[in-house]
């Protein structure tokens, strides 16, 4: 049903589309790890962006870090030195509850003020709990309350739809 | 017991007093964190907001401008609120007054204590003593521990000679005073170290100090070979006035690391010094700057060491 | 006065050489028969002492009640209750009160309030130097024609030995026992744990049992040349013990006592930075607790004391260096000799007379024996009774204990003072 590659193909397209709607300049791109910048790597190559993909780690600004501790896997984030008045295009694989996007343009906010911010996600699925949406996806889908939609990589890339076991 | 009062009850660190009673998995925790906050020195943004809204206090009844800048430092770069405050211990009734200072600054909703304290046990008795909500580091309390130092040193140790359990380690100075070399033994043999070694004048060593897991040495001669890591200590001044030794010349001629007697240890041992150092007492300056010394790497592990225990130890508050 | 007929106890009293059951007549607050029944004896108190043990009362050699001047830890009033609650009848109270005891007003004053408090039987010992200082002689004569006992060191060391073969001099003069702790000043000064593995990894102070074996040869030494007569107290190691057993054999006239704390703890109970394990002399190691043992089961040590200490909260509160040394100890005496004797290190016997006829042969009084004539200071105790150290059962208004919360065995039930009932547990 999710076919990888018709995904990655819209998103592509998507995203041609709105570089060109937003009047993109010299677009940053940024993955969010691990499956962000799996998604962002493909369409970095895609779209041809000569400078280095930006790599964000978000550990350090979950909003449960009272609840889950410090993760000891952590690699720092990867950033040109100049945030200042860019275009970025921010990339993530699955949007669910809107958290992780939130903690990302907190972390990238730190670093300096961008002009403006472009969301792409592989899928969007229901479950929202932050008011943020992508500006594009390659699919959008509704889960019931015993399914995750997982994304595996980096090659093969796969989409993997599981049922949570309820008495697990 | 001292070990049970540093873990809650799910296992997770609450307070930092010491190193003995904590498992090499915790350990290892603390090094790995820290390393993830390595990467950060690099960094245009040197901060992470994992302590935003905390507010930490550096309490210290023991003037030390280093280690309460690290530990400053270290408490703003998670975005932690800081107060630091310098104590004066001449007050008559210390017990009394130790309790009244923490209650006064409890009552002003504050949520982790650093404590620097002259005598053995106080940041112990301030753990016991506080809210329950609050997290106690010990940042050195008189003889008895200074394990942030002790982690930065194996942090240092790790990140230079990636693994322990083939180490020989010798610790050089003032053995009986130092609450540097006791965190520092009890780390290394957690860790798996292959041999700890104490260099020092018979005046300067503890009772019993093989009990601690160590080989004993008077003589760097014989004490150096084969050793991959020195850690010195800092002699204090005091030392000589109280008759333990009979002055700095003829501890320097002893044990006071020179060129010549580094070369008695393995070609690619490192020295470190928790510092600060006092240039031809314990270590000649030709080896404190010389290729082989990792001081100046100790100092800038310090902080993200300290950023690693200290958010360790606010995670997971549940308040029953 | 009251008659009492205590019946059908196990009669202990080593210094009669008595075990067996059988009943004691009281009368007049002395002791009239032991196990005949006299002619026409009516009591007015019948006390059945079925499966208990009928002892003489407790002597106890080390006790500090806190007054005068430091009521904020401890009263004559609550401790005497502690002291009765626990089968001790007779008490040697300590000279480092304040002001200490060196002149004869203080030490009336310790009379008075002991009679105030209904508990007559104190023994103050007197200060073998003025203030405890070391330095000047105190009025040893007209301490004890005010009631001292003996003269003192409390825990002060003497640093000047000719000042302390002085004090020694003129103690034997005026036949004074002189009760000596042995501790050198330099030796052991500042430190506040046993110099050994455990202070090493805690970074202890630590004291070295040398602080106290050299200061105990000094003072033997100085025992033969001055011919007094010395008991020393609150011993803590084997090599005290060695010397003491030498200088008996030598033929010098000494004593010696152990607090019973240092019967049953080590440097390896010290639970990290528990104040309540911050005693001195200091708890030292396995070796030397054997030792103690074997010393009281051979004679060498006679005498088991409490070293009463009972102290304030705040005293307590604090880094273990800083908080302030002792044990509040009457109430765990008994049932930790009787542990010395469950565990087999001495026998009951031994244990009684340890504290009993053994303190009273120091101290020269007529006591530590259910002796026909002999003032009626009886302990019956039900030695199988558990009970927890807790604040339903203290008594002592210091709660400083390293076994608070602890469950133990053994209970006094009884205890009579001169024939007075001066303690009884309700059921």
């Amino acid at each position: 049903m999710l076919e990888i590659n018709d995904l990655l193909n819209k998103l592509e397209a998507d995203l041609k589309h709105i570089i060109v709607e937003r009047q993109l300049t010299n677009p940053l791109m940024i993955g969010i790890r691990t499956g962000g910048v799996w998604i962002a790597e493909q369409m970095h190559r895609r779209l041809n962006i000569n400078e280095p993909l930006g790599l964000l780690d978000i550990s350090f600004y979950r909003d449960d870090f009272s609840q889950i501790g410090v993760n000891p896997n952590v690699k720092p984030s990867q950033l040109p030195p100049n945030i200042e008045g860019r275009d970025i295009i921010l990339i993530d694989d699955v949007f669910y509850t809107g958290r992780t996007i939130r903690a990302a343009l907190n972390e990238i906010f730190d670093y300096g003020r961008p002009n403006q911010v472009v969301l792409a996600v592989l899928i969007e699925r229901n479950g929202r709990q932050i008011p943020l949406c992508p500006d594009c996806a390659g699919a959008s889908i509704t889960l019931n309350s015993v399914q995750r939609i997982k994304l595996t990589g980096p090659d093969p890339l796969a989409i993997h739809l599981q049922t949570i076991d309820a008495a697990a | 017991m001292a070990d049970n009062i540093q873990l809650n009850q799910e296992g997770k660190l609450k307070h930092f007093l010491t190193i003995e009673g904590l498992n090499k998995n915790l350990l290892t925790e603390i090094l790995d964190i820290a390393d993830s906050f390595i990467g950060m020195n690099d960094q245009q943004v040197k901060k992470v907001p994992l302590l935003r809204g905390k507010t930490i206090v550096n309490l210290f009844f023991e003037n030390s401008t280093r280690t309460r800048t690290t530990f400053e430092l270290a408490a703003k770069r998670l975005s932690a609120d800081v107060l630091s405050m310098s104590i004066s211990t001449s007050s008559t009734s210390k017990g009394e007054s130790l309790l009244d200072t923490i209650r006064n600054l409890e009552a002003m909703f504050v949520d982790m204590f650093v404590v620097r304290h002259g005598i053995s046990g106080a940041a112990h008795f301030i753990a016991q003593q506080t809210a329950p909500h609050i997290s106690v580091i010990n940042a050195g309390d008189g003889q008895h521990a200074h394990p942030t130092q002790a982690m930065l040193d194996m942090f240092t140790i790790r990140q230079i000679k990636k693994e322990f359990s083939n180490l020989r380690v010798a610790i050089i100075g003032d053995i009986l005073h130092s609450r540097v070399a006791r965190s520092q033994i009890q780390a290394l043999n957690i860790l798996g170290a292959a041999e700890i070694r104490v260099i020092a004048p018979k005046t300067l060593l503890p009772a019993h100090v093989e009990s601690l897991g160590v080989n004993v040495s008077h003589s760097l001669n014989s004490g150096l070979k084969d050793i991959d890591v020195i850690m010195m200590l800092r002699l204090q001044k005091e030392r000589m006035s109280s008759a333990l030794l009979p002055s700095e010349s003829e501890y320097f001629k002893c044990f006071g690391l020179t060129e010549e007697k580094l070369k008695i240890a393995r070609p690619d041992a490192i020295v470190m010094h928790p510092g600060p150092i006092n240039r031809g007492v314990e270590i000649d300056s030709k080896v404190a700057d010389g290729p082989q010394s990792v001081i100046l790497k100790q100092v800038s592990n310090g902080i993200a060491i300290r950023m690693a225990i200290m958010a360790m130890a606010m995670q997971k508050q549940s308040i029953t | 006065m009251s008659r009492i007929h205590i019946k059908q106890g196990r009669i202990i009293d080593p210094a009669n050489k008595t075990n067996r059951i059988g009943c004691v007549y009281i009368a007049d607050g002395k002791i009239i028969s032991v196990t005949n029944e006299p002619a026409g004896f009516k009591p007015d108190t019948i006390i059945n002492a079925d499966k208990q043990i009928v002892c003489p009362g407790f002597i106890d050699l080390s006790t500090r009640l806190r007054q005068p001047g430091q009521s904020r830890k401890a009263t004559f009033k609550s401790e005497t209750v502690a002291a009765a609650s626990s089968g001790v009848t007779t008490m040697c109270l300590q000279p480092d009160t304040s002001p200490v005891i060196d002149t004869p007003a203080v030490a009336e004053l310790v009379k008075e309030l002991a009679e105030k408090a209904n508990y007559p039987q104190i023994y103050p010992i007197a200060a073998l130097t003025r203030k405890l200082e070391g330095t000047e002689l105190s009025s040893m004569l007209s301490l004890k024609q005010a009631g001292c006992i003996a003269v003192g060191n409390a825990n002060q060391s003497v640093r000047n030995l000719l000042i302390l073969r002085r004090a020694m001099e003129y103690a034997a003069s005026h036949d004074l026992l002189v009760m000596f702790r042995p501790n050198d000043y330099w030796l052991g000064n500042n430190g506040c744990a046993h110099e050994g593995a455990v202070a090493t990894r805690y970074g202890l102070p630590g004291i070295p049992e040398e602080a106290e074996t050299i200061a105990l040869a000094q003072c033997l030494e100085l025992v033969e040349l001055t011919g007094c007569r010395v008991h020393f107290g609150q011993l803590s190691c084997k090599r005290s013990v060695i010397k003491i057993h030498q200088a008996k054999k030598y033929g010098l006239n000494v004593s010696a006592d152990v607090a019973i704390h240092q019967l049953h703890l080590t440097e390896k109970d010290i639970i990290p930075f528990d104040s309540n394990f911050h005693i001195l002399p200091p708890l030292r190691t396995e070796a030397d607790k054997q030792y103690l043992r074997q010393g009281l089961a051979s004679g060498t040590i006679n005498s088991i004391c409490s070293d009463h200490q009972p102290h304030d909260i705040d005293a307590k509160l604090g880094a273990f260096p800083e908080t302030e040394p002792g044990v509040s100890s009457l109430e765990t005496l008994l049932p930790l000799m009787l542990k010395l004797v469950t565990q087999r290190a001495i026998t009951l016997e031994q244990g009684i007379a340890s504290l009993s006829e053994n303190p009273a042969r120091v101290l020269h009084i007529k006591s530590g024996a259910l002796t026909v004539g002999f003032a009626a200071d009886v302990c019956i105790f039900d030695p199988e009774s558990e009970w927890q150290v807790n604040s339903d059962n203290w008594k002592s208004q210091g709660v400083n204990t390293p076994f608070w919360g602890q469950m133990l065995k053994g209970r006094v039930t009884r205890t009579l003072q001169a024939g007075k009932v001066i303690h009884c547990l309700e059921k």
